[in-house]
């Protein structure tokens, strides 16, 4: 190699080797301030949920009209070992919050976990399964056919799933614009006037309970008929159960279904390393729930 | 359940195993896979600029201001993309007007609006000497719109120059934080939501950041090359050359940090790993498959130029090719994360297959006119501001 072609090869190692050089100090650099950028993020978001936490002061009149959300905190029970799939409180739901009838849109659902003989794994569906779709009689009809007659089942049950409403909300952490926001008295709601439908919401709860309303171009989800429970109602999923596997009430009355049946039995949540803190407590599920 | 169903008379996904019934039609379609696709042509062009007018490395001179005009050309348009997803889109003001700023997404306009200043403030630096000279050898509608365009400033004095060379100086080195920032801020919108699992990961911004470089600088490629061909110049190859080390150290960093990504995830085989594996080999094989061979193959080829000092005709071939398959095999990164991401159910008991519309507002259609219009505008920033070489001024 000539002196002059080694010069010129050594100046280029030199000149990329002192380029890398500068790239990583830059990247270091922009590292740092995207660091502290991404921090003052998690800060505001600790912040939020330590206010969430905290129970800011609220008005006494929320959105409703001579109901005080600030004298109730709401929660959910759903005991799994009453269902019996018979998915009333899915209609009564759909009918009740004009959810559209297609079967990829539901503010609840009934899932069935069915464990065959030999299997350890459970089979799980629900009524928008398409055998059971195609075993009801019409779109606003919804049933789980009978699809394991002849299989030796070993145990089976329902799980009836619905927004969490939950204690520190991804779904509220992350909307834009705050049209998604939680009540004091422990409802998540969304402002479908101020929704601006990008669906990051429904990126973020874990547990797959809201959808995206085609005809609003928002977002929707359970309220736990919030329209009803301001009045002194119970969700219409509630009301329709003929077997009480849905529970509803007040944790600030001792006395009430919710207060009772925590008291009464062994709950649990779903998802709880989420750190979501749901508001909907479960009787007689497993860990295959999800 | 074992094989694909789908819902006759509905727009949904087929799936296998369990998945939530909300799931089935899919929040983010190909529109999102195109928003942080464009977003990191930004950052990676943005990059190459800022080495020539903050580094002073002078072999990428031939393309600082057309690296400075792609920037913007594609800034421009990846809102476009996000806005025509949105339900509403007329609402979007509200983000900025009542931002809510636990949200990830609440910054996009401010961390894309500071971005958008920054590079148009650096391009009338970049330009500035250009404009005057324009404002006073073009006619007519040109001539006023070039004339507002120096914003009054006319001088073109020695002292004014270095006083121009010095902010665009400033002004790179800002851009560089802003472009890591955006786009390591776009891997944040998704690798800090902890519902799903494969986006769930702490290296996603930094997974984000150095693809994206990978692509810009690709795009970047392309664009001069066939510019020149178009424009019947000569490739500068010491600035090719200075590209083919950019792009070499880039993808080996990005190839390395993927690659941990998945061997980390095998190796620690947590609770839905089994869907993982059917995710990979279903839904998203062909575009993993385009991830990783078109990354490893442009690689090679590379460090061959590299290694061999090799020069001419063949460099640009060559490089050409690579970035082809670069922004392949990006578009494709970007494809199985937003969208694998999705299909990898909720439930961890289920794999969902995407099948993109064709038309409509979230079509395949849609997405692709966005993409090339921002090419378009680039033309058009191109045949307004020439950045090949300086504009002489008139007697």
């Amino acid at each position: 190699m000539s002196e002059t072609k080694l010069c010129k090869s050594q100046a280029g190692r030199r000149g990329f080797i002192s380029l890398l050089g500068k790239m990583c100090a830059t990247t270091a650099v922009c590292s740092g301030v995207g660091t502290v950028a991404l921090q003052s993020l998690a800060t505001a978001a600790a912040s939020a949920s330590a206010a969430t936490s905290a129970k800011p002061e609220f008005p006494a009149t929320g959105p409703v009209p001579e109901y005080d959300w600030t004298k109730h905190r709401w929660a959910f029970g759903v005991d799994s070992t009453r269902c019996i799939g018979c998915l009333r409180c899915v209609e009564a739901c759909k009918v009740e919050n004009k959810v559209p009838f297609n079967p990829q849109d539901f503010r609840t659902w009934v899932e069935r976990y069915v464990y065959l003989e030999g299997e350890d794994k459970p089979r799980v569906d629900t009524q928008c399964d398409p055998v059971n779709v195609a075993a009801a009689e019409s779109p606003q009809d919804y049933r789980f056919s009978n699809r394991y007659r002849d299989q030796k089942v070993t145990k089976s049950f329902f799980v009836p799933k619905l927004c969490n409403h939950c204690e520190n909300p991804a779904c509220v952490q992350v909307c834009p614009v705050g049209a998604t926001y939680k009540t004091p008295d422990g409802v998540v709601l969304i402002d479908e006037k101020y929704c601006i439908g990008c669906r990051y919401c429904v990126q973020a709860c874990p547990y797959g309970a809201r959808y995206f309303n085609e005809e609003t171009q928002t977002t929707d989800k359970c309220t736990w008929c919030y329209h009803r429970i301001t009045k002194g109602l119970k969700p219409a999923c509630v009301d329709v159960c003929p077997v009480q596997a849905r529970v509803f009430g007040d944790l600030n009355d001792p006395q009430s279904d919710i207060s009772l049946f925590i008291r009464s039995h062994q709950i649990s949540v779903l998802k709880p390393w989420t750190g979501n803190g749901p508001h909907v407590f479960y009787n007689g599920i497993d860990g295959e729930v999800s | 359940m074992g094989a694909f169903m789908q819902i006759a008379d509905y727009i949904v996904s087929p799936y296998i195993g369990y998945v939530y019934p909300n799931e089935t039609v899919l929040p983010w379609g190909v529109l999102i896979v195109v928003y942080p696709y464009i977003t990191g042509l930004v950052a990676g062009a943005f990059i190459v600029s800022s080495l020539y007018h903050t580094f002073h490395m002078q072999s990428f001179k031939p393309v600082a201001r057309l690296a400075l005009l792609s920037a913007l050309a594609f800034l421009s348009f990846a809102p476009v993309a996000l806005l025509s997803h949105l339900g509403h889109p007329e609402r979007s003001v509200e983000a900025i007007w009542t931002a809510h700023w636990t949200s990830a997404f609440a910054a996009f306009a401010y961390v894309a609006g500071f971005y958008a200043i920054l590079l148009v403030l650096e391009i009338w630096f970049a330009f500035r000497v250009d404009i005057v000279a324009m404002s006073q050898t073009s006619k007519g509608a040109l001539q006023r719109l070039y004339r507002i365009l120096t914003l009054g400033s006319t001088d073109v004095s020695e002292n004014a120059l270095a006083y121009d060379r010095q902010w665009t100086k400033v002004l790179a080195a800002v851009g560089i934080a802003a472009a890591f920032g955006l786009h390591g801020y776009v891997g944040f919108v998704f690798g800090s939501l902890k519902s799903r699992e494969w986006w769930s990961s702490d290296l996603m911004p930094i997974i984000f950041i150095l693809s994206a470089v990978v692509s810009g600088v690709a795009v970047l490629v392309l664009v001069y090359v066939v510019s020149s061909i178009v424009r019947k110049t000569t490739i500068d190859e010491n600035c090719m050359a200075g590209l083919a080390r950019v792009l070499w150290a880039f993808l080996l960093v990005t190839i390395v940090i993927e690659t941990l990504e998945y061997v980390e995830m095998f190796y620690r085989r947590l609770e839905g790993i089994e869907m993982i594996k059917q995710l990979i080999a279903g839904p998203i094989s062909t575009g993993i498959a385009i991830q990783a061979l078109f990354s490893l193959l442009p690689f090679v080829v590379v460090t061959v130029l590299i290694v061999r000092k090799v020069g001419g005709k063949a460099l640009i071939g060559w490089m050409s090719f690579s970035s082809v398959l670069l922004m392949s095999a990006v578009l494709a990164m970007r494809w199985n994360v937003v969208i694998g991401g999705q299909e990898l159910s909720k439930t961890a008991k289920g794999v969902l297959t995407y099948i993109p519309g064709l038309w409509g507002r979230e079509g395949v259609v849609w997405a692709v006119t966005v993409l090339c219009s921002s090419l378009v505008f680039l033309w058009v920033l191109a045949r307004l501001l020439p950045p090949w070489e300086r504009v002489q001024m008139s007697e």
